[in-house]
């Protein structure tokens, strides 16, 4: 039992290293395989969790809405997503005439690059992260801001109005909510003092982030979810696809697989920003532990990691889907105000009383 | 030929796109042109006519008898309130007395499919705000609205029931029970429709002092109906020219005088709970016996000009028929509300953004075959 509670997947990354050393001996071999077993799996992982959150969101959306959701294609519709994809697979890539074909091509692959980036030092379990870099903070929002040059590009070489009317209504709403995201992940970086996100985990050994820091953590918890659902384009804040105002925004005249792809973009930026969310504030992988609480702590242990994180994960995913299926659309100035004028000056003063409860020492 | 170029800008600089014919938010196949700066309206011009069958003009070959059926199809919504104008302008011109038992159950069909117009604007408000949950809950009053119109009509939505005279045939026998159970289903949901959409704050916020329509422009431009009403004009025909037996019922006409989308929104939300009150104080008391008058085989109206108006869902339709002593109408009008509350929108929308334009569409609440006809 003992070795099952500490068990690491790091462990297991080991034993696996060690197997292959043995198999490749040329060095250079060695890292291309691991490599590509490693982004095979990654893969394979995302892709069906683009599937499962596709799944998932029907199902939510159907139960708000008084309906059934999917349910005749596979047990109780779970197959109907796939369905959905091999449909998309078979649909014409159409390209318009008018359209600039080297960019609108280029557009899907930039935004589900972006995405796929970000996954890298997320922290699945204990010892399981691909990568641990040391500024992983800093790392997922520099690069999950990049998808804003995907959509401009898709909105604009589409040459279509309403696209470039959503591409425009884009750049003004991710630049203005990447502030007010970047400010509440850096409370928490002024807490744990480290950008590396196994650093926070770490540090949330004896209490998540969300218990331990009052109030202000909790406001840059909210402030995180709220910008992040914004950031990632999810009603209320569809602004840049806004179906009814621009008939799909940005990705009008997308088709096939190319649609698809930014339907899996958007699935996997928001099991991104909700991964974030549960490791900076909920504790990642960390069981729930109350500092002092030995035995209580002990009990906590036994459920594996990787389920305390994909609840955690989950939970958020949940609240995020509730708001699209509750909200109705903001209007473009509202959203904006929204950002300059409560959520930027909030999250400001926010930062500052962080600060001051980090330097004196106040959180628990 | 990329976006930039000089044809999609006029020479002002503005940036002219089209909504519609083919758009999610236009309810059909209107179209607006609209002139923007940036994301704000400069202009707004409807361009009409993708769905005009002729209605007028295909009316003066049918008889009398048959010309009100296909007003079913102008506003599908309001089909009941459609099929009674016809008769209506039938039996002022014949000076036919309607029996009791038709007039009221005509009042309880109108009023339900006010109830079910309503209903449907409600869900598609909150479809075109980008709230999808609202429309599943609209629908499942009125899908049990539709399951009684089908049984007593035939038809879930263009229903034709009303014949010059009176009805086309009697009630199905559990009638009245079929629509107790819905009025208090209704009742019992009406909450939730204000916590899922009219209470939300970002609804609020976007329907507030957007698009306000002064009293004065709503006569000038000829609006009725709730649009009106809620630009504190008191227009509802059934207070004013009543007809059918309304005078005999106790019911509010709904007024509010903020005039904005908002105060649009409140008076059809109030004219939900006004239809109910009257279905239940007719529901228990259908009177027995004619369901039509007796009328000649051919009917043919006398020489002269006949007018009535009715107060559908959407505001005052007006018929008018001229008639040269033939079988069929020599010439015939439709006044329909719709064309005019089409023409607050061009008005109202400037200076505001574009999503403010797919608000302010949903609640003139268009139907857009009832513009062309």
């Amino acid at each position: 039992m003992k070795t099952l509670l500490s068990y690491s997947f790091s462990s297991l990354a080991t034993h696996m290293h060690n197997w292959l050393k043995n198999v490749i001996t040329n060095d250079l071999l060695l890292t291309v395989t691991e490599l590509v077993i490693i982004g095979v799996c990654l893969l394979v992982f995302l892709i069906l969790l683009a599937f499962f959150l596709g799944y998932m969101e029907r199902k939510v959306a159907a139960f708000m809405e008084l309906r059934l959701g999917p349910n005749r294609v596979g047990p109780k519709g779970t197959l109907q997503i796939v369905a959905d994809t091999v449909k998309l697979l078979f649909k014409e890539g159409f390209t318009p005439d008018a359209a600039d074909k080297f960019l609108f091509n280029l557009a899907p692959g930039i935004i589900i690059t972006t995405a796929l980036l970000a996954v890298a030092p997320i922290a699945y379990a204990k010892g399981f992260q691909l990568w641990d870099i040391n500024i992983g903070v800093l790392y997922i929002s520099s690069v999950s801001s990049m998808a804003v040059i995907g959509i401009l590009m898709a909105g604009w070489s589409s040459s279509n109005k309403y696209s470039l009317i959503g591409a425009m209504r884009c750049g003004a709403q991710i630049v203005s909510y990447e502030l007010s995201i970047g400010l509440s992940l850096i409370s928490i970086v002024v807490l744990t003092g480290s950008l590396s996100l196994n650093d926070i985990v770490e540090s949330q050994a004896n209490g998540w982030w969300i218990f331990k820091g009052h109030i202000p953590v909790l406001i840059s918890f909210v402030i995180f979810v709220v910008a992040s659902t914004a950031e990632i384009n999810r009603a209320p804040f569809d602004l840049v696809e806004a179906d009814q105002e621009l008939t799909g925004g940005f990705n009008t005249e997308y088709a096939g697989m190319k649609f698809a792809m930014f339907l899996m973009a958007e699935y996997i930026n928001l099991f991104v920003v909700s991964a974030v969310a549960a490791t900076i504030f909920l504790g990642g992988w960390m069981p729930f532990h109350i500092g002092g609480l030995t035995g209580f702590n002990h009990i906590m242990d036994y459920i594996p990691s990787s389920i305390w994180f994909f609840s955690k994960t989950l939970f958020i995913i949940f609240i995020i889907m509730q708001f699209r299926w509750t909200f109705p659309r903001l209007r473009i100035d509202q959203l904006l105000n929204l950002e300059w004028k409560y959520l930027l000056p909030i999250s400001m003063v926010n930062v500052l009383l962080v600060t001051l409860m980090a330097i004196m020492g106040w959180h628990f | 030929m990329l976006l930039g170029e000089e044809d999609h800008f006029n020479e002002e600089g503005e940036f002219v796109i089209n909504i519609g014919p083919q758009h999610p938010s236009t309810h059909g196949v209107l179209r607006l042109k609209v002139w923007l700066d940036g994301e704000t309206i400069k202009k707004v011009e409807p361009h009409l006519g993708y769905i005009h069958r002729s209605i007028e003009k295909m009316s003066e070959s049918f008889s009398y008898r048959q010309f009100g059926y296909i007003t079913s199809r102008m506003d599908y919504l309001s089909a009941h309130m459609n099929n009674q104008a016809c008769a209506l302008v039938v039996e002022k011109a014949l000076q036919v007395e309607v029996p009791a038992r038709a007039q009221v159950i005509r009042i309880i069909l109108c009023e339900l499919s006010r109830l079910s117009s309503h209903l449907l604007w409600f869900a598609s408000a909150g479809l075109d705000l980008g709230g999808v949950t609202p429309f599943f809950y609209a629908f499942r009053e009125r899908e049990a609205i539709n399951s009684i119109m089908e049984e007593t009509c035939g038809a879930r939505l263009t229903q034709n029931f009303m014949v010059p005279g009176g009805i086309i045939t009697d009630l199905q026998p559990d009638f009245q029970k079929r629509i107790k159970e819905v009025l208090k289903q209704f009742k019992d949901n009406y909450h939730e429709y204000n916590e899922i959409l009219i209470g939300n704050v970002i609804f609020q916020n976007r329907m507030k002092d957007v698009g306000v329509l002064t009293r004065e422009d709503a006569i000038a431009l000829g609006c009725t109906g709730p649009v009106a009403r809620a630009s504190g004009l008191s227009c509802d025909i059934r207070k004013h020219y009543p007809y059918d037996g309304y005078e005999k019922i106790q019911f509010d006409e709904v007024i509010l005088t903020g005039g904005d989308s908002w105060a649009r929104c409140e008076v059809r939300m109030a004219e939900m709970l006004q239809s109910v009150h009257i279905i239940e104080q007719l529901i228990d008391n259908i009177p027995e016996g004619d369901i039509v008058a007796k009328t000649k085989n051919v009917i043919k109206l006398p020489k002269g000009e006949f007018y009535q108006r009715v107060e559908t869902a959407r505001g005052e339709l007006g018929v008018y028929i001229v008639s040269d002593g033939g079988s069929t109408p020599y010439r015939c009008k439709y006044r329909s509300p719709n064309f005019s509350n089409l023409m607050a929108i061009p008005h109202i929308s400037k200076g505001h953004k574009i999503g403010d334009l797919i608000a302010i569409m949903a609640t003139i609440d268009l139907i857009i075959p009832d513009i062309d006809r």
